[in-house]
């Protein structure tokens, strides 16, 4: 017997978690459907779909949004604090799917599924997301870049749910940036993403982030690209000193040498326009 | 695990394994075989059901996620004076061919129409993007869907 769970609250939520960490916690399912199909029931499903306090976006002090994990696409596209304050996600949650997914499918199974090729985690790295878990024990809040800490990886324990994430406003004047070049079908050989949000002062680049996907084991900030461009104006010069550091920083996979040469150049196309369009 | 549900306007009681998919349950314990498998993977749409009037696959819902929810499947879409006027245009612009992804594409057309009632042929074909049917090409479909739209504006005047 396989055991479906519906907890009616949080409280229940992380106590089922507690009690069968080897339950599998579900929210829209749009992953964990296709994952498990022809394969044995599981001993357990948590059902976290719906659940009141880890649904919807509500505002945060100084601008920012919280996210509840269980916040599909569709409630996503239809929030206009999601559309004036964080387009970059609104652009890439467009993109997910079809209707059918973006009614079920939700930003926290995004998250827990980590994909390299998951379209909201570029955007949620570069806007500064911070992840909020909770267990029965308590509370704890992550930045998203420690959060990820490998292949399909996060930092999350057994008995741990992804409650909400959490954006602070971006700087007044930010421009935010969303590409992701190549299909969804074509995912292993051609798909690159990059999310950035930059703002200038003064015709210099005061801060810059820049996120990518597919590029690397999992969704990683470009670091030294972004030193390499802070304090520069934003000029053919400076994409040049870009595109060096960025290919300092990402490193080819072996035995994928040609599709890694491939994707370091889309990569620097898109940082390299990025920049001249600031 | 006792699941109550109203399925087309009607309540029903089913006792069934939650994780069990929701297509699987229509068809097999409900007999209700209007609702089609193509994929089985959330990529075709042949599957589609509308749960609190969203559309979503069928066969990725684990059926204890239906629990106290209302479902219009194809069986439902009709009314008691015929053919609901999406399936009535489907029919008479040929947007219904083999039939496979007729019951997902009706539903789903309903849901866009109803939620977007002044959508653009280019938005309609991106609202029906997860449907996928191998036989009219499409523009019939969108065809029959406009002509639908039209006849429902007017009918609001
Ligand atoms: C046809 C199709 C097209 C798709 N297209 C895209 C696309 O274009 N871009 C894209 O990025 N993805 C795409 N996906 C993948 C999928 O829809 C997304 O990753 C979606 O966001 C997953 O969310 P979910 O709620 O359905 O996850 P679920 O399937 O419910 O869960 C996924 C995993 O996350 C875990 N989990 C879920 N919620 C929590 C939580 N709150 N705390 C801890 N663990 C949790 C589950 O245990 C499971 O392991 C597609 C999938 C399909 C079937
Ligand atoms: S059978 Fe469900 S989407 Fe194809
Ligand atoms: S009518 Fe045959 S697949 Fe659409």
């Amino acid at each position: 017997m396989s055991e479906f769970l519906s907890p009616k609250d949080l409280p229940a939520a992380l106590a089922a978690r507690a009690a069968h960490p080897d339950y599998i916690p579900v929210a829209g399912g749009t992953d964990y459907m296709v994952a498990s199909k022809d394969r044995l029931p599981p001993p357990g499903i948590i059902n976290l779909f719906g659940l009141g306090a880890l649904t919807g976006v509500t505002d945060l002090d100084g601008g920012g949004v919280r996210i509840g994990a269980c916040t599909t696409y569709a409630t996503l596209l239809g929030d206009a604090r999601i559309a004036n304050t964080f387009p970059l996600l609104r652009d890439a949650c467009r993109e997910v799917g079809a209707s059918q997914i973006q009614a079920r499918g939700t930003l926290g199974g995004n998250i827990a599924t980590s994909s390299p090729v998951g379209d909201s985690l570029p955007p949620l790295l570069a806007l500064d997301a911070v992840i909020c878990v909770a267990s029965s024990a308590g509370e704890r809040r992550v930045a998203y870049e420690d959060f990820l800490v490998g292949y399909r990886k996060i930092d999350l324990a057994a008995d741990e749910l992804i409650v909400a994430i959490e954006l602070p406003a971006p700087h007044v004047g930010a421009m935010q940036h969303w590409r992701k070049v190549g299909t969804r079908r074509a995912q292993s050989i051609s798909k690159v993403m990059m999310a950035a949000v930059a703002h200038l002062d003064d015709g210099r680049i005061a801060d810059i982030r820049i996120a990518l996907g597919a590029v690397a084991d999992r969704t990683v900030r470009a670091r030294a690209t972004e030193d390499a461009l802070r304090g520069s104006a934003p000029s053919e010069e400076a994409a040049k000193r870009a595109r060096e550091a960025l290919r300092g920083e990402i490193t080819p996979i072996d035995d994928l040498r040609s599709t890694a040469e491939y994707r370091l150049g889309v990569a620097e196309n898109l940082v390299r326009r990025f920049v001249l369009s600031l | 695990m006792n699941i109550e549900v109203t399925i087309n306007g009607e309540s029903r009681s089913i006792e069934t394994e939650g994780h069990r998919r929701l297509l699987d349950v229509l068809r097999e314990e409900l007999g209700l075989v209007g609702t089609k498998e193509g994929c089985g993977e959330g990529e075709c749409g042949a599957c589609t059901v509308l749960m609190d009037g969203e559309p979503v696959n069928s066969c990725l819902v684990p059926v204890g996620q239906i629990q106290g929810t209302q479902l219009t499947t194809i069986e439902g879409m009709a009314g008691s004076d015929g053919l609901h006027i999406i399936q009535d245009t489907l029919v008479r612009y040929g947007g219904a061919q083999c039939g496979i992804c007729t019951p997902g594409v009706a539903l789903c057309a309903k849901w866009a129409v109803e939620k977007e009632p002044g959508a653009s042929k280019e938005r309609l074909r991106e609202l029906l993007a997860g449907n996928i049917c191998r036989c009219t090409g499409y523009q019939a479909i969108v065809d029959a869907v406009v002509a639908a739209q039209n006849s429902s504006e007017s009918s609001h005047e």
